[in-house]
């Protein structure tokens, strides 16, 4: 069983965190990791820069630009991630946009993650239709997870149908907006949380979008087994060293 | 062959909707919907009586006699650049703001390269009393300053882009974030031939006007419906799918589209998707584009905006991988040249864009008798200030 799917099965609220890999410094990718790991975090998504990030608000956005202009590339992430196993044992997912997986090649991209030891992928302009037809089957050759996003306007046959092709968690973006643009959640997205919990599908959710401190996280777990954090932890790393990643990840629990 | 998009949103390979799910509501909706609402009686009506008395369409074909006389073959030109607004941008963006009415939307998005389709939009959305919201890049916004103003005076407000490379593919981005964050009430007008499905079929049909009333007025000129050839620029290719659309499947009619070199495709300040781009995906398809080897998108070059765009739309990607279409690409020097050149010969100024189309003639020999329609996209009135500045005048 991946370690997506067993640290999924423990008695807790996940915390999960993105950073962009090769922000601040192309060189950052493994030393972030291992802290956040010893910060007690849950799971960590490796950002893939991208030139072009349609999901993305300003902050994401800005790090994916200046990890790219640091040099950063897909066959850098992978050099810099060869031996990660040997030195941290949490869930690793990679978040990034299809194209450059495209390029890379989807069955290569896989089974260098498997290699690696990444657990799972997040691709956000993946379509589900273009996933199930076309790239289910080389994802679970290769052991990976693949997450899905779910919004306030998605519909719940459409819902059920993600969680039916889905075999680790469900990414629920907490309202209608890019990441990192909102504080604090208000009645609709407490309609919207209750409403997803009360549909009982088989995989946990977990909120992503406008999590960025103590308050939100706990407004967001109250319904779902967990919360990403992205764009507030952005902020924080340009602003502090990796060894003060403890702080951040205490201010929110 | 078929060369129209397929039931699931494809033109052979290229095509599809690559995006993400918050988009997913709103383009799955138009997508169950634009052919019905196209076919409805009443929305047939009231875009054909848009286009006759505000656009001012047909747009005349005419033939150009000096100029078919310095090139010893018969060369018309779709006037496109008669239509309100000065280019054919107004086609597709009278039948989106009808569709986005028949969808209930109140408020309109656009993103703009030149400000061609910013301004059409915004024309559009003043007609119809919508709130219009157009994305340009920073740099755009600098170098098009008329058309901002034009934008303003019709009372749309425009927002800089400020990502990226703050030019035309970062306004699109930009666009799609603000659909993201106004998934209920927004339409999303889209310029070009590209986007996620169904956006490059609606426009090409909203174009295809183009081609339909090229049929009928060569009949009437040379009593025959089909030209040997159809000429048209591509940028994301919204002029060239409306020339080409009702001549895709008649073999007979050869079709050139032609790309824009800038200052050649290997000097590296090029944006010939056809020739420097890779199958990849872009706002939202499949299709040719150019990239690193590592999949980020790259800022093409092109002394015209209209044609400064990394990618093309899928139907253009599949008329150039299938061979049905001959891409040609023509640099700034060239296309200036016959900007130049059809001021003098026939007293119409074109677009930069539509002088690339112009610009064939210098590179490819028809014969005496070879019936030649050109897509007259663009009026020049726009780029005076390139031309003056180029040529010194």
């Amino acid at each position: 069983m991946n370690r997506i799917q067993n640290k999924l099965k423990e008695n807790k609220k996940i915390l999960s965190i993105y950073f962009t890999a090769g922000y601040p410094s192309l060189n950052d990718t493994v030393s972030i990791i291992q802290n956040l790991e010893t910060s007690d975090v849950d799971m960590i998504e490796i950002g893939l820069p991208f030139s072009d990030p349609l999901a993305d608000g300003p902050t994401i956005q800005a790090s994916s630009s200046k990890a790219l202009k640091n040099g950063m590339t897909t066959e850098i992430l992978f050099n810099q991630l060869k031996d990660i196993r040997k030195t941290v044992s949490i869930p690793l997912i990679i978040m990034g946009y299809f194209n450059p997986m495209l390029q890379y090649g989807v069955e290569a991209f896989c089974k260098k993650c498997q290699e690696i030891g990444i657990d799972g992928l997040i691709i956000p302009d993946l379509p589900v239709d273009v996933y199930s037809e076309d790239y289910k089957s080389t994802f679970e050759k290769y052991g990976l997870v693949n997450v899905f996003l779910i919004t306030p306007q998605t519909s719940d046959e459409r819902i059920r149908f993600i969680d039916s092709i889905s075999n680790g968690f469900i990414y629920m973006v907490s309202s209608a907006s890019v990441t990192g643009s909102q504080s604090g959640f208000g009645d609709d997205q407490k309609y919207y949380f209750e409403r997803i919990s009360n549909m009982d599908l088989k995989n946990p959710q977990i909120v992503g979008f406008g999590i960025n401190n103590r308050d939100t996280f706990k407004q967001a777990t109250q319904y779902a087994k967990g919360a990403i954090i992205g764009s507030a932890f952005i902020k924080f790393i340009a602003e502090n060293t990796v060894e003060n990643i403890k702080q951040f990840v205490q201010s929110i629990r | 062959m078929n060369y129209n998009v397929n039931e699931k949103g494809y033109y052979g390979k290229f095509g599809g909707a690559y995006i993400p799910e918050m988009l997913y509501p709103n383009v799955e909706a138009l997508r169950q919907n634009y052919l019905k609402i196209m076919a409805e009686p009443s929305f047939k009506e009231e875009f054909n009586q848009l286009l006759k008395d505000y656009v001012g369409r047909p747009s005349p074909l005419y033939f150009a006699k000096r100029l078919s006389e310095k090139y010893n073959t018969k060369i018309y030109l779709k006037r496109e650049d008669l239509n309100h607004t000065g280019a054919h941008k107004i086609n597709n963006t009278i039948g989106q703001i009808l569709m986005a009415k028949r969808l209930g939307k109140t408020r309109i998005i656009a993103e703009t390269g030149a400000g061609q389709h910013g301004v059409a939009t915004a024309t559009v959305c003043a007609l119809m009393g919508l709130e219009c919201i157009v994305y340009m890049g920073e740099i755009d916004i600098a170098r098009q300053a008329p058309n901002v103003a034009r934008m303003k005076m019709l009372g749309a407000t425009v927002v800089p882009a400020l990502s990226g490379s703050r030019t035309l593919k970062d306004a699109t981005n930009e666009a799609i974030r603000d659909w993201i964050n106004n998934p209920v009430d927004t339409h999303y007008i889209i310029g070009s031939a590209i986007g996620p499905h169904p956006y490059p079929d609606m426009v090409t049909r909203f174009q295809s006007v183009i081609s339909e009333e090229i049929k009928w007025q060569l009949k009437a000129h040379e009593g025959r419906e089909n030209p040997d050839y159809v000429v048209a620029c591509i940028g994301g290719g919204s002029n060239a799918a409306g020339t080409y659309y009702h001549f895709l499947h008649d073999e007979n009619v050869n079709i050139i589209a032609v790309e824009a070199a800038g200052l050649g495709i290997d000097s590296g300040e090029s944006a010939a998707t056809s020739v420097l781009g890779k199958e990849g995906i872009i706002h939202g398809c499949k299709t040719l584009l150019m990239q690193t080897k590592d999949g980020q998108i790259t800022e093409p070059y092109s002394i015209s905006a209209g044609l400064d765009y990394p990618g093309v739309g899928p139907m253009h990607a599949h008329l150039s991988k299938t061979g049905r279409a001959e891409f040609m690409s023509i640099t700034d020097a060239d296309a200036m040249k016959a900007g130049l050149e059809l001021s003098k010969l026939e007293g119409i100024i074109p677009a930069i864009e539509t002088a690339h189309a112009l610009a064939i003639f210098e590179y490819k020999t028809f014969k005496t008798d070879d019936v030649v329609v050109v897509s007259l996209s663009g009026r020049g009135d726009k780029d005076l200030d390139t031309y003056v500045k180029y040529f010194k005048l």
